[in-house]
């Protein structure tokens, strides 16, 4: 079993600064940012390295900062033959997010990322078939965006009603 | 999800002549096999799938962005509906979560309310997953015996919290009230009744060859391919990992209780199938028996929640929590910067990782597979859609 430290020690003698020179998050957040580019490959060898073994993606999930412009991914890895926990988070502009798809490293990325891409907007390439999941199809932008304003209709059906309380 | 793609009818010729074609079917999104608003579109030559694509979304009620706009107490009732069939974990993942960002420790009579109700709620979940199991397959009467016991549940949580299904009974800091007086006498006596009809239900389901033939062997799913699927709970024990949250991450008073964690055997056919997912939640039901009985006995005395201010603002972070719902690991990855209202909140089910799996799992299987897979991993919409 390794601390995160120890995971982040081993990511920065091979990656250099393509991996965040400071650890950031708390229990089981705690990790590193990764450079969109080499994603894939720091992922790979935390999955395949001995003594690292990342079998399991518990967590994917997108978060919108409007402030920095940013669209930050959060990766959520455990190793269930190991026992240990680090996350990996990787920033993407905003105004044309775009991250490496995982698709190949671990299966359950699948779906996942179709979720993030659907309620926030980031592209995942290399996904085989990134289409929205939750949302209808024709659905007008990313709801989890901070500036997403939901549209008065949709189809014809109006998405809010007059209060009876308030006439 | 439109038919686009699936229109073009494959034609192929057998040996002997005869012409036959794929077939496009849409089940769902009412079928009554699928647990909710959930729909299927299947590719089948004859009886054998080619190709079962889950469309989802019909359930998908915007819960994670209505936790950025009420706030941290008023998201509570919401996390009910995250998963309507075990909404007391939904609680307790988002109370976890909201502690654990603002450091706030829950008074030891508090933990033991919480863990009372969910193993409660773990009864309540299994018995209708098992009930409804054998029903999908074509036996009523076990639906029938499950409800019947469930239905003491809900009186139970109904006592316990005004309400039989969306309970709301936990709070950030502990939960809403204490037990009231003589409940835990009730839910003895309900354990007493109850005990003997877990064998029951053995006689009565599991060792019927119907119903065993009908799972198993179906969807077999090794160890490693459920861990990248990220498989949770009985999906993931059914393959054989021994992996539990109230055992790994040792949360609430789970550490000092004394329990067995259940894993498939492969008993009537090979490690990992359908029947293997059924038979653990079983096998769950009799450990939760005895948790309740410990809970019952050492429970202490003193407040069961912590001050906590009434305008609640976290520190600025983010934080990972699991909870071990009804449906296995359940996570909630939920940043705060600073505020009243939390910044993002992801829920990850296990109802979600399941029903991925659908398609790589169902190619080659028959038709009428699907339903005992979607019955054997357990699937609940609402959880899948949030």
């Amino acid at each position: 079993m390794l601390e995160p430290a120890a995971v982040h020690e081993r990511l920065r003698d091979r990656f250099g600064d393509a991996v965040g020179a400071e650890l950031v998050g708390r229990a089981r957040t705690l990790g590193c940012r990764v450079e969109a580019a080499r994603l894939i490959d720091v992922m790979r060898m935390l999955r395949d390295e001995p003594g690292l073994g990342f079998d399991c993606l518990s967590s994917l999930a997108g978060v919108d900062w409007p402030a920095r412009q940013a669209i930050e991914v959060v990766y959520v890895l455990h190793s269930y033959h190991l026992g240990h926990w680090f996350a990996v988070r990787v920033e993407t502009p905003r105004d044309d997010p775009r991250v490496p798809s995982l698709t190949g490293v671990w299966p359950a990325a699948d779906w996942n990322e179709r979720e993030v891409y659907d309620l926030l907007g980031v592209v995942f390439e290399g996904h085989p078939d990134l289409r929205r999941i939750l949302m209808p199809e024709d659905w007008p932008g990313h709801p989890l965006r901070k500036d997403f304003v939901e549209p008065d209709e949709y189809h014809g059906i109006r998405t809010s009603r007059p209060s009876p309380l308030e006439s | 999800m439109s038919l686009a793609g699936f229109e073009v009818e494959v034609q192929r010729e057998s040996p002997h002549g005869l012409v036959t074609e794929d077939m496009t079917l849409s089940m769902g999104p009412q079928h009554p096999s699928t647990h909710g608003v959930l729909r299927f579109v299947v590719r089948a030559d004859g009886e054998v799938m080619r190709e079962a694509v889950p469309d989802v979304g019909y359930l998908h009620r915007s819960i994670e962005k209505i936790a950025e706009k009420v706030g941290w107490h008023g998201f509570l009732p919401y996390t009910d509906r995250v998963d309507y069939v075990a909404a007391m974990f939904c609680n307790h993942g988002w109370a976890m979560a909201a502690e654990q960002l603002a450091n706030i420790e829950v008074p030891r009579r508090g933990e033991y309310c919480r863990v009372i109700a969910d193993e409660l709620c773990r009864l309540h979940s299994h018995l209708l997953a098992i009930g409804s199991t054998a029903m999908d397959i074509g036996a009523f009467t076990p639906f029938t015996h499950a409800v019947r016991e469930r239905e003491n549940l809900n009186d139970l949580f109904e006592e316990l919290c005004g309400s039989r299904l969306t309970f709301h009974y936990m709070r950030i800091g502990g939960v809403g009230w204490d037990l009231p007086p003589g409940w835990g006498d009730k839910v003895l006596h309900f354990l007493d009744r109850f005990e003997p009809m877990l064998e029951e239900y053995d006689r009565l389901i599991s060792h019927n060859k119907i119903f065993a033939e009908r799972l198993a062997d179906v969807a077999v799913i090794s160890a490693q391919d459920a861990i990248a699927w990220n498989l949770v709970g009985p999906n993931l024990r059914g393959s054989g990992v021994r992996a539990d949250v109230r055992r790994d991450d040792a949360y609430s008073i789970y550490p000092e209780l004394d329990f067995d964690i259940p894993v498939g055997r492969g008993e009537m056919g090979t490690l990992g199938d359908s029947f293997d997912r059924y038979a653990v939640r079983l096998r769950e039901m009799r450990e939760s028996c005895r948790i309740l009985h410990q809970c019952l006995e050492k429970i202490p005395d003193g407040p069961v929640i912590a001050k906590v201010p009434r305008t609640f603002k976290p520190p600025a972070g983010d934080c990972y929590v699991r909870v071990e719902s009804a449906r296995g690991d359940m996570g909630w990855y939920v940043v705060s910067d600073g505020t009243a209202f939390p910044h993002r909140c992801k829920i990850r089910t296990g109802s979600f990782a399941a029903i991925s799996v659908i398609p790589t799992v169902s190619r080659g299987l028959l038709l009428a597979d699907l339903v005992a897979v979607i019955a054997s991993f357990d699937l609940v919409a609402p959880e899948i859609d949030r």
